[in-house]
């Protein structure tokens, strides 16, 4: 066990872990951020993704020790002032989940897709989701909310 | 009347009124991602002419739930949606009355806006919320009670946002996996290597060592567990525990071929009439009648599949002296606890089981067991909430899968192309292993985790499932007027996997088989496979779905290289109707691609039509999924496909275009639709690939390998 400082959603946090357990797990048990899933642990499904500096990164895998000079943001981070954020907020026009174990993986990389790509064409698109795999089926829901966004043209942050 | 109603035929049993303006409506089913709640709470806010948002939905758990069984078979509207709609209609007559004596005015002359009782001679009223407030009804449901007309709605078929969604988009909902409790320990089970292997040995040096390092190992006979305060902790403490376990392993899995062992093995086989299976010898296969100009046979084919919840199953457990509490996602908790109790040899009332979000299932996945699985922990560590996960490798190697199965057809054409007789026999094992406990010591069988406890369980037997089209025989009989059907459903004997309910049962594969059949038949009697289709159908709203889906189809010209297809059928001939019809592309890598979808649905009166709309574009991508990638694999030393490299399934990047058409029937009943698109899907798909190559795939999944071999074996002439 060793004391590490992580910065999770813009808060400084000093945590206390084994450095070799994966990200994943010291957000959901010690910082109670429960948004990201353990799906696979196996860096095989996409429901554990948060964003690293900006870039999606699944978190079930890689040590917490890797990451403690970066700037950590999972999907509870995304709201400001409590609203949800744009991606959010499509994925809630749209309807885009079903059991929802999957939404927050796919929020977390939707909204780095937007981020660097101000108009993706669909196969930039499913490049950048199709490492995250949703088993009820609303992948259509999610192209929707994406198509949505884009016709927008909004800032993602 | 519904058997919801029967076993709860009160008022009080499925709602309340609060003094703090809210209702709370208790079904019993739950809410897995199917949007149920939805469409629940806007039943009952039409009938009860209060706003939405006033709605609660409350949590589904023993000793306060109605008990409706197991949420399955697309009978949630059905069922729970009409026993709630005549509780809330009731409860608006009888707070109509009882307002009527307040105000003392005529009934006739009150009207009711967001729970206000007004009335429209006196300006005098009295809302729900003081007439009825904390109140109970104490009044029968009445099963005739007179309910809002379709066309006075202003709730029930309006565009919703889903319950919870906000909360799914932000990371604020709060699935079992998510539970915390003070002192709660995480658990996971080390699995044996397969279903046979019993533990021969056990590190004992080990087992100390993670004891002395505060993880808490449990064994009960071949049972391993291994709980702690950090889950990375036991996560690893389980790996090694698992790597230093030896077992027995007997003769392991049978590795005949799978397609071999479905009509080679030893069986029950029962004729099926009108969708119910007969206790009587199976006809013989008849010679084709007099007037046949032609008969064709074809035998198709699907594997093993799996639920592949994206969320491994989990449960959140403590026991506290005699009582056990278990928080689960299973679909059906007064089930599992009647199955547990027995297995236990508990008393039902000492056990609590409280449905708490989990990973959408689709069917029986692995939610019982790893209640189960908590439970036995949690009672092996008194007083202690223990949290226990599978791991993925336990979701995809010992879920109960859906049986692989074989469908053989033969039907005969007339000169003018009628089919003049039809056979159809399918091949499966066992869909039917939910828990239960009838006979008595059935529930320990079919809770995996208690097989493995000392003096364990013996695997189930299963017997044939006899009721209207469940099990293999779901969807077996077609809607079709063919004469007299032969149709025999077979329950196979020694087959290698562990099995039960997933989506739709033996439909997918059944109407897998009719709907390209016909497809066969079409061509060999030169029809337009829709005109084939319609020729055989009486009913009209089957027809109506058939005409919608081919019109969006056929609405604009096929590109070059697309191959369209077209399927349909009224799941259990009972529930919703739907036709697909897919457009796709087979690529020079010989991957398909998806390129377009309709769905004509009809599935009565529209409640939720965004709900009912998701449902059919899931259905419709999760069957394309087990059609074109998904078979469970295994040998003799287990299942070997325990991950998504080795079972995967379909990725954004194979997203078609879905339109979907609501064939909304105002005042008609609620139809079941969670499962009425699937079938149709993976038919429409298979005859799309025959369109767009020439090639009729008959065995499932169509992967680039499937879709080279049959092009290799083509006659001559057929393009790849």
């Amino acid at each position: 066990m060793a004391k590490i400082t992580l910065t999770v959603n813009g808060e400084a946090h000093e945590v206390d872990t084994d450095l070799a357990t994966p990200l994943l797990f010291v957000l959901r048990n010690q910082l109670g951020l429960t948004g990201a899933k353990l799906g696979c642990g196996l860096e095989q499904c996409g429901a554990c993704a948060i964003l690293i500096n900006g870039e999606p990164v699944l978190s079930c895998v890689r040590a917490v020790s890797e990451f403690k000079d970066d700037d950590i943001r999972t999907v509870e981070g995304l709201a400001k002032n409590n609203a949800p954020s744009a991606v959010q907020q499509a994925f809630i026009d749209h309807g885009a989940a079903q059991c929802g174990y999957c939404t927050a993986g796919l929020v977390v990389a939707t909204t780095a897709l937007l981020k660097r790509h101000k108009n993706p064409d669909r196969s930039t698109i499913d490049a950048a989701l199709t490492d995250h795999l949703c088993r009820c089926g609303s992948h259509l829901r999610v192209l929707k909310a994406i198509d949505t966004l884009i016709s927008e043209g909004a800032s993602h942050d | 009347m519904t058997s919801s109603l029967e076993k709860q035929p009160n008022v009080d049993q499925w709602l309340s009124v609060g003094t703090d303006g809210r209702v709370t409506v208790r079904s019993g089913k739950v809410d897995i991602g199917q949007r149920i709640s939805t469409a629940m709470a806007l039943i009952a806010a039409e009938e009860l002419d209060v706003a939405l948002e006033r709605i609660d939905m409350a949590q589904v758990e023993t000793g306060i739930s109605p008990d409706e069984g197991v949420t399955s078979g697309s009978n949630s509207m059905q069922d729970s949606g009409q026993a709630v709609r005549l509780a809330t209609a009731t409860a608006r007559r009888h707070m109509i009355a009882r307002a009527a004596e307040a105000l003392e005015v005529e009934p006739s002359t009150l009207e009711i806006t967001d729970g206000l009782i007004r009335s429209r001679d006196s300006n005098l009223s009295v809302s729900y919320w003081e007439l009825q407030g904390d109140q109970p009804f104490d009044i029968p449901i009445d099963p005739e009670i007179e309910i809002k007309a379709p066309e006075t709605y202003t709730q029930v078929g309006e565009q919703v946002i889903a319950r919870g969604m906000t909360e799914l988009a932000t990371g604020q909902s709060h699935f079992v996996h998510d539970m915390t409790m003070p002192g709660m320990l995480h658990a996971r089970v080390v699995r044996p290597p397969h279903y046979h292997a019993r533990l021969k040995n056990l590190d004992e040096a080990l087992c100390r060592r993670l004891e002395d390092a505060a993880i808490r190992v449990v064994r009960d006979g071949s049972y391993l567990a291994v709980a702690g305060e950090d889950e990375y902790a036991v996560i690893k403490a389980a790996e090694r525990l698992a790597a230093a376990a030896e077992w027995n392993m007997g003769n392991g899995l049978p590795t005949r071929d799978i397609y071999e062992s479905l009509t080679a093995n030893e069986r029950v086989s029962l004729p099926v009439s009108n969708g119910v299976p007969q206790r009587e010898p199976v006809p013989d296969l008849p010679e084709p009648p007099a007037g046949a100009a032609q008969t064709l046979r074809a035998r198709y084919e699907k594997p093993y599949h799996m639920h592949g919840s994206l969320g491994p199953s989990a449960a959140l457990s403590v026991a506290e002296g005699k009582e056990v509490h278990i928080w689960t996602h299973s679909q059906g908790v007064y089930v599992l606890r009647e199955a547990l109790a027995g297995g236990l040899g508990m008393d039902e009332d000492d056990l609590h089981i409280i449905h708490a979000p989990g990973a959408g299932c689709y069917g029986h996945n692995g939610a019982d067991d790893a209640a189960v699985d908590a439970a036995l922990i949690a009672r092996a560590l008194p007083s202690t909430p223990v949290l226990l996960k599978w791991t993925r490798e336990d979701e995809h190697a010992w879920e109960p899968y859906s049986t692989a199965m074989a469908m053989e057809l033969q039907a005969s054409l007339d000169s003018d192309g009628n089919v003049v007789a039809w056979s159809h026999e399918a091949y499966g094992d066992t869909f039917m292993m939910r828990p239960r406990n009838a006979p008595p010591g059935e529930g320990a069988k079919r809770l995996l985790p208690l097989r493995y406890v000392a003096n364990g369980a013996d695997d189930p037997v299963p017997q044939p499932a006899m009721r209207y089209h469940v099990g293999v025989h779901r969807n077996l009989d077609p809607l079709y007027n063919f004469p007299n059907p032969r149709l025999v459903k077979n329950l196979v004997r020694g087959l290698p996997l562990r099995t039960s309910a997933l989506r739709t049962l033996g439909g997918f594969a059944n109407v897998f088989a009719i709907e390209c059949f016909l497809d066969e038949l079409a061509e060999a009697a030169g029809k337009d496979p829709v005109e084939f289709r319609l020729q055989h159908l009486d009913d009209e709203r089957a027809c109506a779905v058939v005409k919608a889906a081919a019109d969006r189809l056929n609405a604009n010209d096929t590109p070059a290289n697309i191959g369209r297809g077209i399927a349909f059928s009224q799941y259990t001939n009972s529930k919703a109707y739907a036709a697909v019809g897919v457009e796709l592309e087979v690529l020079d890598d010989a991957t398909i691609k998806l390129h377009r979808a309709v769905i004509a649905v009809d599935a009565g009166q529209v409640v939720d039509p965004d709900g009912l709309t998701m449902q059919c574009e899931g259905g419709f991508i999760q069957a394309a999924s087990w059609t074109l990638h998904e078979a469970v694999t295994f040998d003799r030393d287990g299942v070997t496909s325990r991950d998504w490299d080795s079972y995967p399934i379909l990725r954004f990047g194979n997203i078609p275009e879905i339109e979907t058409v609501l064939m909304d029937r105002p005042g008609d009943p609620f139809l079941g639709a969670g499962e009425a698109v699937s079938g149709p899907a993976g038919a429409a798909i298979a005859i799309a690939l025959k369109e767009a190559t020439g090639l009729r795939l008959r065995r499932m999944p169509f992967t680039p390998d499937a879709i080279r071999a049959a092009a290799l074996n083509a006659p001559a002439g057929i393009s790849s």
